[in-house]
């Protein structure tokens, strides 16, 4: 139906096409509103609950019924409309030579700045909390993006349970913390040792596996971590969770009030301000650390096999390439940033519980990745802006909120599947470079 | 031994539920080569949906229980069907030749769109139905432990019995399911001899769907309540049902079903409750690690 309609336009000059789309426009929205009718009949248009005796009772919304069948009908016009306008899919739009020249200044310059800016958020922000809290939400998910693009866009492997690692380094710190009074900082790198060792526990048996599988895995393997955390409840206190974590200290030195306190010492007013200021500069410390390290590992031999494997695992092989070290060292350093960033949630939130590491939350990181087109620093940074950013409008309306996370991604893989903003190239090349066409790689195959 | 077989017979009928919902990963798989990661909560949408039809034909004030379990059966079937349809023309077929990785991340998102779907659209809370079907047998008495048989149990497995002969006899010998047998060979192939590659993979998620939603009925009548998250998990184990069978193989899906159901139930019974999720999603690890293939799949052979 749509390939007919869409392979019309282009061949005729674009308004004259419009007159007979009309009829073809219509029927469609039509059947559209009628399977919407079906589908949403029972769901939408009856209403179920428990009643006061504990039985269940129901009433009608046929109004709310009507407006959603009404909907899809309008909606299925205006997307009909839309590609009909924009032409067939694939269609390259030239841009002129001047605009393409000012994109790559822009792309070029959007790094330092973004960074710049990172750098000097407390000191235009000072007085308002939200921004702040909302910044270091968005520097750490911009630090699990980068750490699961070792894994996922670095060696193309695909990781579902990404917030195993997560909360392995949360716990591990919380733990730590409360039983033995380690300090953060001892904790710190501890956390990203025990999550980069439950990263090679969880690599060794997927090594053989492949794409789908082992994503299914990773998933099962999180969902494990989770059922354990809630049911161990004499080590991680269950779904009550964790609670009384320390804070971070500064060389020693709390961020306090008190005659110990940092600000005593400086001789200002102390203010809890200061230590949100100190969390978001070790946060973007740490983001910029995991961001280092990738780009000084892609340049390494290490990163190079990263790479290859995700371009061809057999070929991979016939090098001599050890696909067992290159896949384990990628599950590991992408673990570890993770347990890094657990750390890092476990000193901000002051308490931890399973509810915070759910599937939801890989999916999340998992999207920021895709969404910053797989294996490009900076566009997983803009990713998790976007998302984050587009997560707190919809606060408030909490409930709908995963519901247009689903619908986002549903659309984005449709509209770029290759994310919105970067491509993927290879570091090395041979003369020229140039982005690899999605049917020439198998992801996370072998 | 009386506890065991108790346990035994609970398991089978848990078993039966995820055979049904293992059996449209299987195919989907076996035709397009992805996880359909949203099944799981088609299988709960189909189970909302025998709610509410049952509860509107109760309040009808319809009273022959058969007739309202048949309507409620067919109702259920047609609608979850038409969303597994809808799914697949939505998420999926946009995305046939996309990059690997594509269809599994549409589908995620899909995942979600349910889920948030039914927990707007119906609430989040619980829904208890009070026992539809009751009564059963007492098998046999030992050391005043009763082995008992309920109707339930027994309309469960029947009915898994009764669709599952439907179903292979639809797959070995109408049109339909010789032409889904070869989209599962090669597409383009099949599309060369006439075969229309669409309609079929639309059919093998509406098949899939229909079946999904029985279990969802099943479940409902089982255990008497249906709530908005109860499709992950059960996809979850569903799809390690599927893979412990072989993925790609139909009696191996209902043969992982029923292995997984006696696992869970087995497991509960004698070591932990808590821990029978764990003990469901280690064996889908342990058997990819020793056997990728299941126990009845064919192994896959690498191509270049």
């Amino acid at each position: 139906m749509t390939a007919a309609g869409v392979t019309s336009t282009a061949s005729e000059p674009r308004l004259a096409s419009r007159g007979p789309g009309i009829a073809f426009i219509l029927k469609k929205a039509l059947i559209s509103a009628l399977v919407a009718l079906v589908l949403f009949s029972l769901m939408i248009g009856i209403r179920t609950e428990a009643g006061p005796t504990g039985q269940l009772i129901y009433w009608t919304r046929f109004g709310d019924l009507a407006a959603m069948v009404a909907a899809v009908f309008g909606g299925s016009i205006a997307i009909e409309l839309l590609r009909q306008w924009w032409g067939p899919v694939g269609t390259v739009r030239v841009v002129p030579k001047r605009v393409q020249g000012v994109m790559a200044l822009a792309g070029r310059a959007i790094a330092p700045l973004l960074l710049i800016f990172a750098l000097l958020v407390p000191v235009i922000f000072y007085d308002q909390r939200y921004i702040l809290d909302l910044g270091i939400l968005v520097l750490t998910y911009v630090m699990l993006g980068w750490g699961l693009n070792v894994v996922v866009g670095l060696a193309g492997l695909l990781d579902l349970g990404y917030v195993a690692f997560y909360a392995v380094g949360a716990y591990s710190y919380a733990l730590l913390a409360t039983n033995f009074g380690l300090s953060f900082w001892v904790c710190l790198p501890l956390a990203g040792i025990l999550a980069s060792f439950w990263g090679v526990l969880l690599g060794f048996p997927v090594l053989r596996l492949r794409g789908d599988y082992l994503a299914i895995v990773t998933l099962a393997f999180g969902e494990i971590i989770r059922l354990v955390i809630i049911n161990w409840q004499s080590l991680t206190g269950g779904p009550n969770g964790v609670s009384g974590i320390p804070r971070p200290t500064l060389f020693g030195i709390p961020l306090a009030p008190g005659p110990n306190g940092l600000a005593a010492k400086l001789g200002i007013e102390f203010s809890p301000t200061h230590r949100i200021v100190f969390l978001f500069y070790v946060i973007l410390a740490l983001a910029l650390l995991t961001n280092w390290v990738t780009i000084r590992l892609r340049r390494l031999p290490i990163g190079r096999a990263w790479e290859a494997l995700r371009e061809d695992e057999v070929a991979c092989r016939a090098l001599g390439i050890n696909t067992t070290t290159t896949k384990l060292t990628a599950f590991a350093t992408g673990a570890m940033f993770g347990g890094l960033a657990g750390a890092f949630f476990a000193t901000r939130q002051g308490f931890i519980s399973p509810e915070s590491f759910t599937f939801q939350e890989s999916a999340l990181v998992l999207a920021i990745v895709v969404l910053g087109g797989m294996g490009s620093q900076l566009g997983i940074a803009l990713a998790a802006l976007t998302m984050i950013g587009g997560f707190e409008l919809f606060r408030g309306l909490e409930e709908f909120r995963m519901l247009v996370f689903g619908i986002a991604m549903v659309l984005l893989m449709i509209w770029r599947p290759r994310g919105l903003i970067g491509h993927r190239v290879p570091t090395v090349f041979l003369r020229h470079s140039r982005a690899i066409s999605s049917d020439l790689v198998k992801e996370g195959h072998g | 031994m009386d506890y065991f077989a108790q346990q035994l017979i609970n398991g089978l009928v848990l078993g039966s539920i995820y055979g049904l919902i293992a059996i449209g990963y299987t195919m989907v798989y076996g035709i397009v080569g992805m996880i359909n990661f949203a099944h799981g909560d088609i299988f709960m949408i189909g189970g909302f949906i025998a709610l509410i039809t049952f509860l509107i034909l109760v309040s009808l004030g319809l009273t022959m229980v058969p007739v309202i379990l048949l309507i409620v059966l067919l109702v259920a079937m047609a609608i979850t069907a038409l969303y597994g349809w809808t799914v697949e023309r939505i998420a999926y077929r946009p995305l046939r030749h996309s990059f690997r990785l594509a269809p599994m991340l549409s589908a995620i998102g899909m995942s979600f769109v349910l889920v948030n779907y039914s927990q707007i659209a119906q609430g989040a809370r619980v829904k208890p139905v009070p026992p539809i079907i009751t009564g059963g047998y007492s098998l046999f008495e030992q050391d005043g432990f009763v082995v008992r048989l309920s109707n339930v149990q027994i309309i469960v497995v029947i009915t898994t019995i009764v669709l599952l002969a439907i179903f292979t006899w639809l797959v070995a010998r109408t049109r339909l399911g010789r032409d889904m047998r070869a989209c599962e060979q090669d597409q383009t192939m099949a599309a060369l001899l006439g075969v229309d590659v669409d309609r079929t993979i639309s059919m093998t998620f509406v098949i899939g769907a229909a079946l999904a939603a029985v279990a969802g009925m099943m479940y409902l009548l089982y255990y008497g309540l249906v709530d908005f998250y109860m499709g992950f998990v059960a996809g979850i184990k569903a799809f390690t049902a599927a893979v412990l069978g072989g993925i790609g193989s139909l009696p191996g899906a209902m043969l992982g079903g029923l292995l997984i159901g006696l696992i869970e139930t087995l497991w509960s019974a004698y070591f932990s409750v808590e821990y029978k999720d764990v003990a469901a999603f280690s064996i889908l690890i342990i058997v990819l690690i020793f056997r990728p293939t299941g126990l009845l799949g064919r192994p896959e052979v690498e191509k270049v």
